[in-house]
């Protein structure tokens, strides 16, 4: 009962101190930058000062530029891993797979379900029938151009109308794959990642030879960094059985319509399945790693920046010390305590504004930069680009000021207090 | 240390900026020590992997299967000592979000395969004679809280569906520190009794033990070739170069944590260089004194040179201890997500031999300016 109420208490003053700690975060940043409005010192000071002592001023706006380029860094590839995979999903398709079945790869629907789905109502047709697409995926692997090793590749079996249903995938290079024929289009990520995934080239893989016709762009969404072939071709050559399929992605005929579809899918007695919105799918499969990669990232993006407030403070601190004279000076001529503070905080906001837009500018060039890693849904390898977005780089420039007035107000309040006779009489 | 009371005064002359530095430097390795462990975790692969063991799976895809009549075949090849067989079973406990792997084991020769694995003799001769048993990890039992005896449910959607119930008989746990113990094993036979037909006599991926690790290539060769052309060709590889090949491809996290670390070390320096160079220029006039009184340049460069190592000795130490203190935390409430952070010796000397090194780094040029300095000149510049 004791350490509960001791706990309570100590949560409880934590909390009091972190909005204190916020508030005047907050109140020091604003007051800062309305420093040349309302203070009565001239804003050139600062800019003289910064200047005169530039090599302090440069140390500050690298240590906090750092740190904003880590964390700009880190959040831009959380987001490019999210939006890749939530670029696969479509409002407008829904996907079909077994009941509790939580990705694909543990899907299994029969021929027979795939038939009763086709006449479900909700569902778009065109001249070729119903627009459903029943899938296989295997993971095969292929040697990375960059070292040579093997890194396991997503092979998906298709229908052959699946670019109606994923209206968004278009074949750039080549054409589409035969029905029924050992050939294979790529994404144009796979086709840039992996060796011999080129177009007229031959590979071989589960024992039978294929030939790469066409390099398909779905719009930088996971499908890019996948194989696309026959489904039925797929499954023999896995050694799967032939009315087995994973999963079933339908082309709805209006996205309105999903709950129509979904109802009738799901109270069929001859099936047993889930229906998902594709891109709600998508979404979740993307939790795990982008995560894993905010946490990580925001503990080191956290760490480093208690290291650049230090080095901010230091620097403050010894412009302080440095210029007790000056300081004492203003004092002496008339500025006020309020107005020796707001010519400080102006000052480390100065810098840290500056250090934020230099550490937005060192990571922008990562902008669109792809890079690789597992997806742990499937096993398999995914390409996604870093994603630097304008609010990134916002949010990257006031983490900067943050960082700033921790650094600035206790050596402006200091700066303000100190006696001015006893600094006029020093050196 | 004749010098050591006037370092010490010198040191605690501005003690806010003693402290500051100081924190600046705990906050360096602490974030060096962060960095090697997770880079660390995702090496893991490599380290635990044994010398004389090889690792085949199917040459199509690692999630195909292989046939269980292999097995024979390959135990006739010279050279290989023991054989077991593995699958995959990608259960799932509650909640998607339970993660932790299940493997389906061959209790007659997992222990001699994998020696690293110890579990009590009465718990393991209770897991053998039960057909629902299974065998846990010690970091898995902890996550859910689980003692043995509990008996548990683990939903799939894999091997003909459902919930699979299994008695907890005992808990296995590493003999390195490196050892992953966040397995679930159970019994092959309980598995190949409940799935359907069409998928009997299947294993995921058999592991072996060869007599010499020298002689892996040849058998690795010798193995696919047996298999080449029948309908389940194999691809047999060392277990570290298989862990290595899965390593890479999370992508070059490697690359992003050494960058990530660079970054931090060039602040780092510029930080301590810049307070040590402001200490040295306050100071212009008492150097002079110094030096006017008979102290040699080098006793100068000394005096220097030892603020800034004892500055970077107690920052760095304080940080790794900062570090050894919080990255158990840290594990513990990144559990499941990440594995093992262990903070090994080697990283820990590491860590604590950079932060001298950048001690020196910061206090070399001001100190070679405070040696070359003028007497004359110093002391009439105030």
């Amino acid at each position: 009962m004791l350490a509960k109420l001791f706990f309570g208490l100590l949560i409880t003053i934590a909390a009091v101190l972190a909005l204190l700690l916020i508030l005047t975060v907050i109140g020091g940043i604003i007051a800062g930058l309305l420093a040349p409005f309302v203070g009565s010192v001239p804003i050139s000071y600062n800019f003289h000062s910064v200047r005169a002592r530039w090599t302090s001023t440069i140390v500050a706006i690298l240590g906090i530029a750092g740190t904003v380029g880590v964390f700009v860094a880190m959040l831009s590839l959380a987001r490019g891993f999210r939006a890749t995979l939530v670029a696969s999903g479509s409002p407008g398709n829904a996907l079909v797979m077994r009941a509790g079945a939580t990705s694909e790869m543990m899907g299994g629907i029969t021929l027979d379900s795939v038939k009763v789905m086709q006449d479900a109502p909700g569902i778009a047709r065109d001249e070729s029938g119903p627009l459903v697409t029943q899938e296989v995926v295997g993971v095969v692997p292929f040697p990375l151009v960059s070292t040579g090793t093997d890194a396991n590749v997503q092979v998906r079996g298709v229908s052959p109308n699946v670019l109606r249903i994923r209206t968004f995938a278009k074949i750039t290079q080549g054409r589409m794959f035969a029905p029924g024929v050992s050939e294979l289009v790529v994404g144009k990520n796979a086709s840039r990642t992996y060796s011999g995934l080129t177009v007229g080239n031959t590979i071989t893989f589960g024992g039978g030879r294929w030939q790469v016709v066409g390099v398909f762009d779905s719009g930088g969404s996971s499908f890019d960094s996948e194989v696309w072939c026959d489904a039925h071709i797929l499954n023999q050559v896995l050694k799967r059985p032939d009315n087995i399929f994973q999963s079933a992605t339908v082309h709805l005929a209006s996205p309105d319509s999903f709950q129509h579809f979904k109802d009738a899918v799901t109270s069929d007695p001859r099936m047993n399945v889930d229906v998902v919105r594709e891109i709600d799918y998508y979404a979740k499969q993307s939790t795990t790693m982008t995560r894993l990669i905010t946490i990580l990232g925001g503990l080191v993006a956290a760490i480093m920046a208690v290291g650049a407030v230090f080095g901010a403070l230091n620097t403050m601190y010894s412009a302080v010390a440095e210029r007790g004279r000056e300081i004492a000076t203003m004092r002496a001529i008339g500025f006020s305590t309020w107005n020796v503070i707001l010519s400080f905080l102006f000052e480390a906001l100065l810098i840290s504004f500056v250090a934020g837009i230099v550490g937005c500018l060192a990571v922008l060039p990562l902008n669109g930069l792809t890079t690789n890693t597992m997806n742990f849904q499937t096993f398999s390898n995914l390409a996604f680009a870093f994603k630097i977005t304008f609010d990134l780089l916002l949010m990257g420039v006031l983490f900067a000021l943050v960082m700033g007035v921790l650094g600035g107000l206790l050596p402006a309040i200091r700066a303000a207090f100190r006696p001015v006779a006893v600094s006029l009489r020093e050196l | 240390m004749k010098f050591g009371s006037l370092i010490l005064a010198n040191l605690l002359r501005k003690k806010i900026r003693l402290l500051l530095t100081i924190g600046s430097f705990a906050v360096a390795l602490f974030l060096f020590a962060f960095l090697g462990v997770v880079r660390d975790a995702f090496n893991r692969g490599a380290d635990v992997a044994g010398a004389d063991r090889l690792v085949i799976i199917n040459r199509t895809s690692i999630i195909n299967p292989i046939p269980l009549s292999y097995r024979d075949k390959i135990l006739h090849i010279p050279g290989v000592k023991y054989i077991t067989h593995n699958n995959w079973f990608g259960g799932v406990y509650k909640d998607e979000k339970n993660f932790f792997p299940q493997f389906v084991i061959d209790p007659e020769n997992q222990r001699q395969v994998f020696p690293e694995f110890s579990v009590p003799e009465d718990q393991w001769n209770t897991f053998v004679k039960d057909r629902e048993g299974a065998i846990v990890g010690e970091r898995t039992m902890e996550r859910f809280h689980w003692k043995v005896g509990d008996r548990i449910p683990i939903k799939t959607t894999l091997y003909g569906g459902g919930s699979w119930e299994f008695n907890i008989d005992g808990v296995y746990r590493g003999k390195r520190a490196q050892d992953d113990e966040t397995q679930f094993w159970f019994q092959w036979d309980y598995f190949e009794e409940r799935i359907p037909d069409r998928l009997k006599g299947n294993i995921g991926w058999y592991v072996l033990r060869v007599d010499n690790p020298e002689q892996s290539p040849r058998i690795a060769k010798t193995i696919d070739e047996e298999f080449a052309n029948s309908p389940y060709e194999t691809k047999t590889e060392t277990e570290s170069a298989f862990a290595a090949g899965w390593v890479k491809q999370f992508g070059n996290i490697r690359f992003l944590i050494v960058t990530i670390g660079s970054v931090v070390f060039f602040t780092l320096l510029l930080v301590t260089g810049n307070t040590m160079a402001i200490s040295v220029r306050e100071r212009t006039s008492e150097l002079a004194v110094l030096k006017a009184i008979g102290f040699s340049d080098r006793s100068v460069l000394f005096f220097i040179l030892g603020e800034a190592l004892v500055i970077a000795l107690i920052g760095g130490l304080l940080g790794l201890l900062l570090a050894t203190l919080a990255i158990p935390v840290l594990a513990t409430a990144l559990n499941g997500m990440l594995p093992n952070l262990i903070l090994s010796p080697a990283l820990l000397a590491f860590g604590l031999l950079t932060a001298l090194l950048v001690g020196i780094a910061s206090g070399i040029l001001p100190g070679i300016g405070a040696m070359r300095m003028r007497v004359v000149h110093a002391l009439r510049r105030v």
